[in-house]
């Protein structure tokens, strides 16, 4: 096997080739013939399949062998949005790619070195994705004449020879999986689903994963039908002893450990991240936690996982509806919790009017949006970074609202905390953005003490806090801070602070109804001075040299990409800028600054533009945006692409 | 007073006496001279004294709609939300803290039109909520437009023609959510308000009570057949728990179909008149009461508490679920959450 290797995050040096063989340790001290062992510093590997062939889960356990092997990783699911597509057709593939590396690294890489294909469909969908030379391992028994046609091969490409240019590996593994099950006792059709199995201990024995942790999963995942979870522990086996005696595998390849900053590490997704992310925050705060939410793809697995830690005093409310989700949440934040409300894009068009509420009344609140392809109900499954603008502006009247939104899927869990935060220091609504491919997507997390963590204090109101002319001392519910302009929050049960808020406009102060003009003018204008004087962490550029007159300026999940682009671009000599932002409302006080001390600002988005949009109009300066909404994660290689046509016309210009 | 309200057993009580003052607020009351929500406002702000439970864990959260200004004008926590979603901010507030006594006010239009989702479940999920639902069978506030309880044919400005479409019953719709507590009174009864109000606070979980609401401006006299003296007795049935439905010489009886039916009760047929039974738990009967009034005429309008059964209450059922969680799995330790089960070290 000697892949071409992708290029995306190739920075230092040939990956994969070359490096000394070893003899192999075969699997649980069962006796093989030795096969020599090749050391690769990265390999990107693709398993992709029907939607129900199990590709999801195998990539999942790949990964946390992978992980605890202490490799660095990054990770792409990529499934339709049907539960069951029709079987064997284009539609219904899913797929996962997983990039692992003994170094740092930053996306799920631009083109896998190897691909599994479970059938035909899965072999097209993927196909055009490979670069030459890259490996494929096909599951032979399903390339029949009725599933070839299915998706449209008039001849079969396995024996037609336009796969010439891969190293094509034809295994049987429905068979070969059926065969070692035969004394199971298991009908044929329930042993054939344990082909994935055999696929991932093939991959395993080829890339020398830990093989433990997946037998111990499937025990505890089949716990109470052992004959299945026996009969998916010999099939992986069997796909292990596969690899290490069949003639077709003649090596194996070892990617030593990463060498991470020192600490204990897992494997974390973007969405279970922010689920503990939320779960610290609300002990940090010493807030009940209280989640209303309406299950909505890619956000549900928040309510999910947060409705297991009810013993964290986790309140979890499936709601009829997404604007109960968020009235409850409110409701509960009005009682003193730390009120949460999870969603996609067309859930929070749906909250909008209670965000406005929220703003008004100047409560914390958060409101995560896992974002997805849009408009409408657009692309469930995929990702996209198009709701920037709405959560900037996507309610009626002058109603801002701080916008985190993390760069990776282990920051959510920061972005959580910090979202809380500004929530809980400035009694405001507050939009979390993260999106699909981070929800999703999972890497190695640095497991942070507790006490590292930030404290948030929320700082209850317990008595009077103004005195009237005739001396007697009352209690103002909008009476602000002079330092933060947050408003006390007074929560029902503290006697002498009885107080009434809502919607209509209130006085400064006291509180009360007010229609008067100046008073309308004065709130609206300190409402938005609040969250314009919200503290946040200043933008930092990476430009090692010094002398970038190109800036590479992005938000959100683009991180990886963005920097990986970076990483090459410099590799090959280049000289490029990098910053990324964290908080999009309000932006650092320094950005401006930063802007206007590059020659060049380049914007990539999976939008048409919104963060340039923004930064064009209040910064002044020709932002250019680099735009793609395909509905998965930029590549590396495209980006670079992009910076280097950034220098090359400001060279031209010089000339 | 836990006994006499045990849907009150978790807020803390008030020794000291309170009085219908200490329910006001400084804010001058802004609905229109003669409109039939200060009679409710008064009720409500005598009544409060009697649950005998701190005022500053009371709670009156309202949605948009002249009776949504109620809680600016009671001396509790308040929140005026936005049009139609009080009972889903209220179902958060009494979800995360049993301790507190909430209410929630709101009208036709509020709770039937743009709420009505929020309302049903509401209902069904049995929060421990209060729900005063004003009927007027009219838009106040937006100036007279016809709203979900109107008549048809009712003329309006949007409807110069009449309107068009089929009015809801809103006791009947409560009780096809299957909602534990559903009753009806009168703005100008007071004496028949103070009790139903009573019979909805000890309800455990959510109470709806409909409160015929006269709007003077633009819908006057909708409900003036059940208010005048020479009409009441005969279009009002005044429903009491355990006791014969009659009313005027009338009663309640059940047709061989099983449907209900008003006739005069004789000597012969007396034993036949329907006994109450709120706390039947099947909603058949109930149902059947609610659909018993003329829809046009409002004649044989059953006032009064028309179920008042026991089930599960959603807040308490989630907490007993913390606690649960808690004695199996211990008190949540983030740091071994954080960690889980599949780690590595560097370094
Ligand atoms: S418009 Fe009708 S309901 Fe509204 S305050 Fe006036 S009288 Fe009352």
């Amino acid at each position: 096997m000697t892949s071409q290797v992708d290029q995306s995050e190739a920075v230092d040096g040939p990956d994969g080739n070359g490096g000394a063989s070893v003899p192999a340790a075969p699997l649980g001290g069962r006796q093989g013939p030795a096969k020599p062992i090749r050391r690769l510093d990265r390999v990107i590997i693709r398993f992709a399949g029907d939607s129900g062939d199990g590709m999801q889960l195998t990539g999942d356990r790949f990964t946390s062998e992978t992980a605890s092997f202490g490799n660095d990783l990054s990770t792409l699911p990529n499934f339709p949005a049907e539960i069951r597509a029709p079987a064997g057709t284009l539609p219904g593939v899913s797929s996962f790619q997983l990039h692992f590396a003994d170094h740092d690294i930053l996306t799920p890489g631009d083109a896998p070195n190897v691909l599994v294909a479970m059938n035909p469909a899965a072999l097209k969908a993927n196909i055009g994705d490979l670069p030459r030379g890259a490996d494929i391992i096909v599951n032979t028994d399903e390339f029949t004449k009725r599933a070839l046609a299915k998706v449209g091969y008039a001849a079969d490409p396995l024996a037609d020879g336009s796969l010439e240019a891969f190293h094509l590996h034809k295994v049987p593994l429905t068979s070969l999986t059926v065969e070692a099950l035969k004394e199971s006792g298991l009908a044929r059709k329930d042993a054939e689903r344990a082909k994935n199995m055999f696929a991932l201990g093939l991959l395993s024995w080829l890339y020398h994963r830990p093989t433990h942790g997946t037998e111990k999963f499937l025990r505890q995942k089949f716990a109470k039908k052992p004959a299945i979870a026996e009969a998916n522990i010999k099939a992986f086996r069997a796909g292990w002893n596969f690899g290490e005696t069949t003639e077709d595998f003649a090596v194996s390849y070892e990617v030593p450990p990463a060498a991470l900053a020192p600490g204990t590490y897992r494997n974390i997704s973007g969405n279970l991240a922010l689920s503990y992310g939320l779960i610290a925050a609300s002990q940090r705060s010493g807030l009940p936690l209280f989640l209303g939410s309406y299950p909505i793809t890619p956000a549900s697995d928040i309510l999910h996982e947060l409705s297991r830690h009810k013993n964290f005093g986790v309140r979890t409310f499936q709601a009829e509806d997404e604007i109960a989700g968020i009235g409850a949440a409110l409701g509960a934040a009005f009682g003193g919790a730390l009120g949460v409300t999870t969603t996609s894009g067309p859930g929070v068009a749906l909250k909008s009017e209670t965000v406005g509420l929220a703003v008004s009344l100047e409560l914390p609140l958060l409101v995560v949006d896992i974002q997805r392809g849009g408009p409408s109900t657009g692309l469930p499954t995929k990702t996209e970074q198009a709701d920037l603008l709405q959560a900037m502006f996507g309610r009626n009247g002058e109603a801002p609202v701080p916008i985190v939104a993390p760069a990776t899927p282990a920051e959510c869990f920061d972005a959580a905390l910090e979202a809380a935060r500004i929530a809980v220091t400035y009694r405001t609504p507050v939009l979390l953005l993260s999106d699909g491919y981070l929800a999703n997507g999972s890497e190695p997390w640095r497991i942070p003490q507790v006490d590292e963590l930030p404290a948030i204090t929320p700082d209850f109101a317990d008595g009077p806090n103004h005195v009237l002319e005739d001396g007697s001392e009352v209690f103002w519910p909008y009476q602000r801070d002079p330092q933060t302009l947050a408003r006390p929050w007074a929560v029902p049960g503290t006697p002498g602070l009885e107080h009434r808020i809502g919607g209509i406009e209130k006085q400064d102060g006291t509180g009360n109804i007010s229609y008067d003009p100046a008073n309308h003018d004065f709130m609206v204008r300190t409402r938005q001075a609040k969250i314009d004087g919200i503290a946040v962490p200043p933008a930092v550029v990476d430009d090692p040299s010094g002398e970038a007159r190109v800036l590479v300026l992005g938000w959100g999940s683009t991180y990886g990409p963005i920097t990986a682009a970076v990483r090459r671009v410099r590799a090959d000599g280049g000289v490029v800028a990098q910053a990324h932002l964290r908080n999009l409302n309000p932006f650092p006080a320094n950005l401006g600054a930063v802007l206007k001390g590059y020659d060049k600002v380049i914007v990539p988005e999976m939008n048409l533009g919104q963060l340039a949009l923004l930064l064009r109009a209040k910064y002044l300066v020709d932002a250019q945006s680099y735009n793609q909404v395909r509905g998965l994660p930029f590549k590396a290689a495209q980006l670079a692409d992009v910076l280097w046509a950034a220098i090359g016309t400001l060279e031209e210009n010089d000339v | 007073m836990s006994d006499t309200f045990p849907s009150l057993k978790l807020v803390p009580k008030d020794d000291r006496p309170q009085s219908a003052k200490d329910f006001k607020t400084d804010q001058e009351v802004r609905w229109c001279p003669g409109c039939g929500d200060y009679a409710i406002l008064a009720a409500v702000q005598s009544f409060m004294p009697e649950l005998g439970i701190r005022r500053e864990n009371t709670v009156f959260v309202s949605g948009i709609g002249c009776s949504s200004r109620f809680p600016y004008y009671m001396n509790t926590y308040g929140m005026h939300s936005i049009h139609g979603r009080a009972p889903a901010i209220a179902t958060g507030l009494a979800a995360s803290r049993p301790d507190l006594s909430v209410w929630v006010v709101t009208g036709d239009g509020d709770a039937l039109s743009i709420g009505g989702n929020h309302l049903i479940h509401a209902l069904r999920r049995n929060v421990n909520l209060k729900i005063l639902l004003f009927n007027n069978r009219i838009y106040g506030l937006t100036k007279g437009q016809y709203s979900p309880t109107s008549e048809v044919g009712k003329i309006t400005k949007s409807t110069p023609m009449g309107s068009l479409d089929h009015p809801f019953n809103p006791l009947s719709l409560a009780i096809g959510a299957e909602a534990t507590f559903v009753a009806r009174t009168i703005d100008s009864d007071r004496q028949h308000l103070t009790s139903v109000l009573r019979a909805a606070a000890r309800h455990q979980g959510t109470a709806l009570v409909e409160i015929y609401q006269n709007c003077n401006i633009f819908n006057d006299g909708a409900f003036e057949i059940l208010k005048e003296p020479a009409t009441r007795d005969e279009a009002l049935i005044r429903l009491q728990h355990g006791e014969p439905i009659t009313f005027a010489d009338h009663g309640v009886f059940r047709d061989p179909d099983g449907e209900l039916r008003v006739a005069p009760v004789t000597d012969a047929n007396r034993d036949q008149v329907i006994v109450h039974d709120a706390h039947a738990l099947s909603p058949a009967r109930a149902f059947a009461l609610s659909r018993i009034a003329d829809a046009d005429t409002l004649h044989h309008t059953p006032i009064g508490v028309l179920r008042d059964i026991q089930r599960p209450v959603y807040d308490t059922l989630m907490a007993d679920q913390l606690a649960t969680a808690t004695s199996q799995h211990g008190p949540g330790d983030l740091s071994t959450l954080l960690a889980g089960n599949d780690t590595w070290t560097v370094g």
